[in-house]
């Protein structure tokens, strides 16, 4: 890949470009190689968007609920005050435990509200205390404390988040890895693609071809006439289709917290350097796989 | 039109042509070649020099393999039996891309003349210094188109050009290069008779400059024609072998 890309850069800068001028332009290979970068690379800006966002939303939910846990207690109406301000004690002497604090009922409302609606009556249900707590650098010892906890306020349950945690950043990160692929995919198919029109054009021109090599042509000369051709095709096509791409993701609806991962979708800041990448990837996609299927057809045909 | 060969002569000279390096050993030798192809043998025990210089006129009946044997000589075939040497190097030991180093060496006239039709007379005519990357300005290429006759159709795209001047045009595109081996496939196969005695010309004018020059042809006419003006000698395929024709041409 070093090695191709001095050549991809002297081939789109338009050196040798006498080679390109001894094979006509054909248009219907033109027109798909154009439309196939195109195409490929527009579906290449919304994978690439997808694994961004997914990889921002693993590391927004990890972030959120790493460094927190919450103590649930769950006990009798007569023990369940004495229990909280056990485990509150608990917490303040547990090394790691940074701050500790009981959810007033009110706190307690609001996250039942999405659920069960505003107007719970949360004095006539058994309701669980909860306690929130953040961790310091460090970290606290969580089966310690857990010990500790059953112990000394057998009604209290330490719940680490780990068990929501690990799967949300499985799913995201699985969700990224799948973008990613979708990516090496569209390149794939755009190779292929490519692949398929260098060799029709290769067939159709079996007779430039041949005039070429009786007047002393190299395989290397004639190969870079079609190499040079859908490079440019395939640099140009994914052009336009990145473009195309970047201003449909533009004007999707801005991120908001009611949105969620959809209106996510897009870049944010420097990842919008991403798609400037796409270009010369396709570029550098056609001119090997031209490079390719040039040489193999010339060994074909003479 | 053809009383220009003065022009041409200047022209090789300037080049510092006639670069014949293989002297007496013969610029294309085979030894006891054969050719086989779909089972069936084409050519048997060829056993022949080409020297440097020399014109030699292939003839035989259609079919006989003269156009084979050109393909032996330039390469695009190799011998499926005993040894062909081309430019003093054994034709086996010649790659893909030494042998189109080779055929920069060597004018091929087909008698199609296969052009790149979407390209000027001029592009055609260059197209052999185009493709070994020379640069097109320092050549002679007016000198050679009027030798030609073509002077006024540097622009014109092959498939308006007639028979005579596509023969002549191909003519120009096999010696742009200075080669030291003209090989002709039936160059006056599409001519009338007068037509195909100014080519006759042409090819008598490059051999008397040193270029070695094998032309195939049915044409006896075309062959004693040249024998009154130049010492040719004349091949004749027959039962798959070539041997040298005798007085009876």
């Amino acid at each position: 890949m070093t090695v191709a890309l001095p050549k991809l850069a002297s081939l789109l800068k338009g050196r040798d470009a006498g080679a390109e001028a001894v094979v006509p332009a054909t248009g219907a290979t033109a027109w798909l190689t154009n439309f196939t970068a195109a195409a490929m690379a527009f579906l290449a800006v919304f994978a690439l968007a997808l694994s961004l966002a997914a990889g921002r939303l693993a590391d927004r939910w990890s972030g959120a609920l790493a460094g927190t846990a919450t103590v649930r207690i769950t006990a009798p109406a007569d023990q369940i005050d004495a229990q909280a301000a056990a485990v509150l004690a608990i917490l303040q002497t547990t090394p790691g435990v940074a701050t500790a604090r009981a959810l007033s009922l009110e706190e307690e409302r609001a996250l039942l509200a999405p659920w069960l609606g505003p107007d719970l009556p949360l004095d006539s249900l058994p309701m669980p205390r909860l306690v929130e707590l953040t961790e310091d650098r460090d970290g606290y010892d969580a089966e310690g404390l857990r010990n500790r906890l059953a112990a000394e306020a057998p009604g209290a349950v330490l719940d680490d988040h780990t068990r929501w945690r690990r799967p949300l950043a499985e799913a995201a990160a699985r969700l990224r890895f799948l973008g990613l692929v979708a990516v090496v995919l569209i390149g794939g198919a755009t190779a292929a693609m490519i692949t398929l029109a260098a060799g029709a054009a290769l067939s159709a021109n079996a007779q430039v071809i041949a005039v070429l090599r009786l007047v002393g042509a190299r395989d290397l000369f004639i190969a870079r006439a079609f190499v040079r051709r859908f490079t440019a095709r395939a640099f140009w096509g994914a052009m336009a289709g990145t473009t195309a791409g970047a201003i449909a993701l533009a004007f999707l609806p801005a991120a908001d917290e009611a949105g969620g991962f959809l209106t996510g979708l897009g870049f944010q800041g420097a990842a919008w350097l991403w798609l400037a990448a796409i270009p010369p990837l396709a570029a550098l996609v056609a001119y090997l796989a031209t490079r390719l299927a040039a040489f193999r057809r010339l060994r074909e045909l003479t | 039109m053809f009383g220009e060969t003065a022009n041409l002569a200047g022209l090789e000279r300037r080049r510092g042509a006639n670069r014949l390096t293989n002297g007496e050993r013969g610029v294309i030798a085979f030894e006891n070649v054969a050719y086989s192809y779909g089972g069936g043998e084409l050519l048997s025990d060829i056993s022949l020099t080409l020297p440097a210089g020399s014109f030699h006129f292939l003839t035989g009946p259609s079919g006989s393999g003269k156009s084979t044997f050109l393909k032996l000589c330039y390469g695009e075939l190799s011998p499926t039996a005993g040894r062909l040497t081309l430019l003093g190097t054994e034709r086996r030991a010649i790659g893909r891309d030494a042998m189109a180093l080779m055929r920069r060496r060597m004018g091929i006239v087909h008698q199609d003349c296969q052009f790149l039709d979407h390209m000027s007379l001029r592009a055609n005519v260059l197209l052999p210094l185009t493709v070994a990357g020379l640069d097109a300005q320092g050549s002679d290429l007016d000198d050679l188109l009027a030798w030609v006759g073509l002077s006024d159709l540097v622009e014109a795209r092959p498939p308006s050009l007639s028979g005579g001047e596509r023969q002549r045009a191909a003519l120009a595109r096999a010696i742009i290069m200075s080669p030291e081996v003209i090989l002709a496939d039936e160059p006056t196969g599409n001519l009338d008779w007068e037509m195909s005695l100014r080519l006759l010309t042409l090819l008598i004018e490059l051999n008397r400059m040193g270029k070695t020059v094998v032309v195939a042809t049915h044409d006896l006419n075309l062959i004693r024609n040249a024998k009154a003006q130049v010492a040719t000698r004349v091949l004749r395929i027959r039962n798959r072998r070539v041997q040298l024709a005798g007085a009876d041409l």
